[in-house]
């Protein structure tokens, strides 16, 4: 997701950073560049002109004589004025004081509102919410049914009076122009608050129909329905795909059913998502979910400046510990956290738990697409088989209590047996024990002060091998200075992942930042671009 | 200090998260590499459950006669160009509003690409506009729009083949695949696409591969039978896309059916293993027949990432034709020049409303005029 826009901007930095100062056609070339970017981007083009102006203002305004080198100080401007179109500040559903809250869900056919309740009930539930969905869209053949499937696996009752369009007819009037529901939604969906407010549900949400911009009928339906249901938010669903037809659709919405946010669909394509900063800057109303998979689980909230960030590929960690602190509880944490700091050997048992944990966190790849600088792997992260967990799972559970806590004893036969067990070769064993002994030498070096690099992957990019420092040099006899040389190799550690994950920008960025800058002044996660960790 | 406690907690998650990915991996990538296995070819035998529907003896008295395709896109002309009116107009009155400077140029490419064009096709008809009227040195209406016609027309590139594989080929039926993203429409399509091609008077079969969206297969069947056309289903959801496929070719053989339209299920092509399903379905229907038509379902929409899509779906199943929904609202549909361009892959269809005969064959030169008028 926003891949190519970051790679792009990334790629157009790269050119600037050789220079020491922005000269205006450095400035000029830069802007066309990002111009060019948002527009393959998606970006609408309304959009695209008010920020390149902006950015470009900024860039030759007062703003340069400052400290940062060229290329940070665009990124900084970019980053900035990105975060603030994409809506600033996070904004969640904002609850009625008198329950049942109501949330209208509209927009174009095939943007994905149907499955968007499900994913939207889910997401309440998990939070101690009781849900409803409404099932208002009588006109797609079968809408009824697929929000019933839906709403079942999202373990949410749906309110279904009417069965709607069962037929799987297209519904179109008889003269061909426009479309008619089967039943009335407006009635439906009045009849479903009635029903929520008896059964004391706290939250319904109401599915309607997909509808053109340009079907003047069926935008007064949709504005019928709001005006029945007087919900508290109306959700614009909008496909992440969506090229400059975005500016029409969403202002046509807003003129119809006046939306209060905005949810991102199939963010999980490669789309550049552009129509994310032009329905924000177009609209002013906030996006505030992306919808990221077919599952029921696959859906965040959007955080524009980590939005942003994420654009930047500057890894989205925030979103991870969200997601994290789901996952795992309290008291999981904390061992690991005993552990970690005692430098404990890492056990196949704790590897276990940990997965379990991963595994609740939804979706591997997503998780490890938040981590800063993983962009430039999206491609070997896309083959990944999310299959490999089970096999891996499988061969550790094919270990015997004692194996699990001594990897080390797991000798030929034990080897043999295991992979006998979970149905793999002997030589998957091998692999799996290798690297578990490379990942627990990796947390104790960690726990000594390390930075967080991934251990060595062949042929993943930037965040390649790193071996530890303390392997490949021989040990003094001298405890002192041994030490030292301990403490010296920590600190190579350190520098070394830390412009490794900062490689978006090279670490070569980092020279010379003056003093009489503020580094919390920047954007969270900002101070990487400055090669300082 | 309770916030650093915390902190360090998430840190240790954090890391834990990073250790496990390292092994899982780092394994994957080191160790696969060499070990591809043979598999087995998968038995091209059909899974039991899947069960034929037959065309009904006697035909349900209600069927009804679509609208032959010739002449539909003329009747959906209006509809279209109402669609695109602003651009067109908008266009001409820059152009032909006496002063060409810079501005207008850059306002002229800026309408192009509003309608999705992309850059590269957008600059590209401004540079040429320009040359002309540098070579002519003249701006009245009437030459304007006759060039830009013809350089619009020349961007769609009315010279691609744009027939369907609609007619038997020897002696078994034409195979048409339909494929595309989540809701881009493809279940719509190939049900219209039956309609356009009863009314072309064809034997067709339709075979609804799409097992994963609940209903999808009842949606196709009700298609189906409104023009008296079987559809072959899997009866329960989920089965192997594959063997549904397999089973229409099939159905359409002993039939001595013109043609087969096999529906899939909506997969973004990002999803590795979606894709591979898709190669699935079209290597087991090749153990039978050869596949004639790979159709993409592009939704007009679309912005620039279509052109990926239909790059990735070449990739798989070798799309040999696109098909532009949802041309009603107040999309361009712009992308598909893209597309042409980069792939060489042409519209074969439009879909231009959501009635059932609003499906109509692709032709450039009345689009174009659609865009003008």
């Amino acid at each position: 997701m926003f891949t190519s826009l970051s790679d792009r901007l990334t790629a157009t930095f790269r050119n600037l950073r050789t220079k020491g100062r922005l000269s205006e056609s450095d400035v000029n070339k830069t802007v066309r560049d990002i111009r060019l970017a948002l527009l393959e981007a998606d970006v609408a083009l309304p959009v695209v002109k008010d920020f390149t102006h902006r950015v470009r203002e900024r860039a030759l305004g007062a703003e340069v004589s400052g400290a940062l080198n060229p290329a940070q100080q665009i990124v900084k401007i970019v980053n900035e004025e990105l975060t603030q179109i994409l809506g600033g500040q996070t904004r969640g559903i904002r609850f009625a004081k008198q329950p049942p809250t109501v949330i209208m869900l509209a927009g174009l056919q095939g943007s994905g509102k149907t499955t968007l309740a499900g994913k939207l009930a889910y997401l309440l539930k998990a939070d101690g919410h009781t849900p409803l969905l409404v099932a208002a869209d009588l006109q797609r053949p079968n809408a009824v049914t697929q929000l019933e499937v839906v709403g079942e696996r999202a373990g949410v009752p749906v309110f279904a009076p009417e069965r709607g369009n069962i037929a799987g007819h297209d519904a179109v009037l008889g003269s061909g122009e426009g479309t008619r529901s089967y039943g009335d939604p407006v009635s439906v969906s009045r009849a479903g608050i009635e029903f929520a407010t008896s059964k004391q549900y706290d939250v319904v949400i109401v599915d309607t129909a997909g509808r053109l911009a340009i079907d003047t009928d069926l935008m007064a339906q949709a504005a019928d329905i709001r005006a029945a249901i007087n919900p508290d938010e109306v959700l614009f669903v909008i496909d992440a795909m969506i090229g400059q037809a975005a500016v029409e659709t969403a202002q046509a919405f807003l003129e119809g059913v006046d939306f209060t946010g905005v949810v991102l669909g199939k963010l999980d394509g490669d789309a550049r998502g552009g129509a994310a900063l032009s329905v924000a800057s177009v609209t002013g109303r906030p996006i505030m979910f992306a919808s990221v998979g077919e599952g029921v689980k696959d859906l965040e909230v959007f955080h524009p400046d980590r939005m942003a960030s994420r654009i930047l590929d500057m890894g989205d960690v925030l979103t991870l510990i969200e997601q994290a602190e789901r996952a795992f509880d309290r008291s999981q944490a904390a061992e690991m956290e005993r552990k970690f700091l005692a430098a404990e050997d890492f056990t196949f048992d704790d590897f276990l738990q940990q997965m379990s944990a991963i595994k609740k966190m939804g979706n591997f790849k997503q998780i490890l697409g938040m981590m800063p600088g993983m962009g430039q792997m999206r491609q070997q992260l896309e083959s990944f088989d999310e299959r490999e967990f089970d096999r891996v799972e499988a061969m550790v559970r094919s270990m015997t209590p004692f194996e699990r806590t001594h990897p080390k004893q797991i000798n030929g036969s034990r080897r043999a047996r295991i992979a006998k067990g979970s149905g793999v070769s002997t030589s998957e064993v091998n692999q799996l024990l290798e690297r578990f002994g490379e990942a627990q030498k990796m947390m104790k070096q960690l726990a000594r002060g390390g930075v967080p690099g991934m251990p060595g992957i062949p042929g993943m990019g930037k965040r390649g091998r790193q071996p530890a420092p303390q392997r490949t040099k021989s040990k003094s006899g001298n405890p002192a200075k041994r030490a030292a040389d301990a403490r010296e190799a920590a600190q190579r550690a350190a520098s070394k992942p830390a412009g490794g994950a900062g490689g978006a920008f090279g670490a070569g960025a980092g020279g010379g930042i003056p003093t009489d800058l503020d580094p919390s002044a920047l954007p969270k996660g900002f101070e990487k671009f400055l090669g300082k960790s | 200090m309770s916030w650093i406690d915390t902190a360090w907690e998430w840190a240790a998650v954090i890391i834990g998260i990073l250790v496990v990915a390292g092994g899982i991996i780092a394994g994957l990538f080191r160790g696969r590499g060499g070990a591809t296995k043979d598999l087995p070819a998968p038995p091209p035998t059909v899974p039991a459950e899947v069960e034929e529907e037959l065309p009904p003896l006697q035909p349900t008295p209600t069927i009804e006669r679509p609208e032959a395709p010739e002449g539909r896109l003329a009747r959906l002309r209006a509809r279209l160009a109402r669609s695109n009116t602003a651009m067109g107009k908008g266009l001409l009155a820059l152009l032909a509003g006496g002063r060409l400077d810079e501005e207008t140029w850059e306002a002229v490419e800026d309408t192009l690409i509003t309608a999705d064009l992309g850059v590269d096709a957008s600059t590209q008809v401004v540079e040429r506009l320009r040359q002309r009227v540098a070579a002519a040195g003249k701006t009245d209406e009437a030459t304007m729009r006759a060039w830009l016609r013809e350089e619009l027309v020349a961007l769609v590139d009315p010279s691609l083949d744009r027939d369907l594989a609609s007619s038997r080929i020897e002696d078994r039926p034409a195979c048409i695949l339909v494929v595309g993203v989540n809701g881009a429409g493809k279940t719509t399509t190939a049900g219209k696409l039956a309609r356009v091609l009863v009314a072309e008077d064809k034997d067709v079969v339709l075979g609804a591969a799409d097992t994963f969206r609940a209903a999808a297969a009842d949606q196709l069947q009700t298609w189906g039978e409104r023009v008296g056309v079987p559809t072959v289903r899997s009866d329960r959801d989920g089965a192997d896309p594959a063997a549904v496929a397999f089973d229409a070719v099939k159905a359409a053989r002993d039939l001595e059916a013109d043609v087969v339209v096999i529906d899939t299920a909506g997969r973004l092509h990002t999803k590795v293993g979606l894709m591979d399903e898709l190669g699935k379905v079209k290597r087991v229907v090749e153990k039978q027949q050869p596949i004639d038509e790979v159709l993409l379902v592009l939704d007009a929409t679309t912005g620039q990432n279509g052109l990926r899509q239909a790059q990735v779906f070449t990739e798989v199943v070798g799309v040999t034709g696109i098909v532009l929904t949802k041309l009603d609202g107040t999309a361009k549909g712009g992308i598909v020049v893209a597309v042409q361009r980069d792939l060489g892959v042409p519209v074969k269809l439009v879909g231009l409303g959501e009635g059932p005969d609003d499906l109509a064959p692709f032709d450039a030169e009345t689009f174009v005029d659609a865009i003008l008028d």
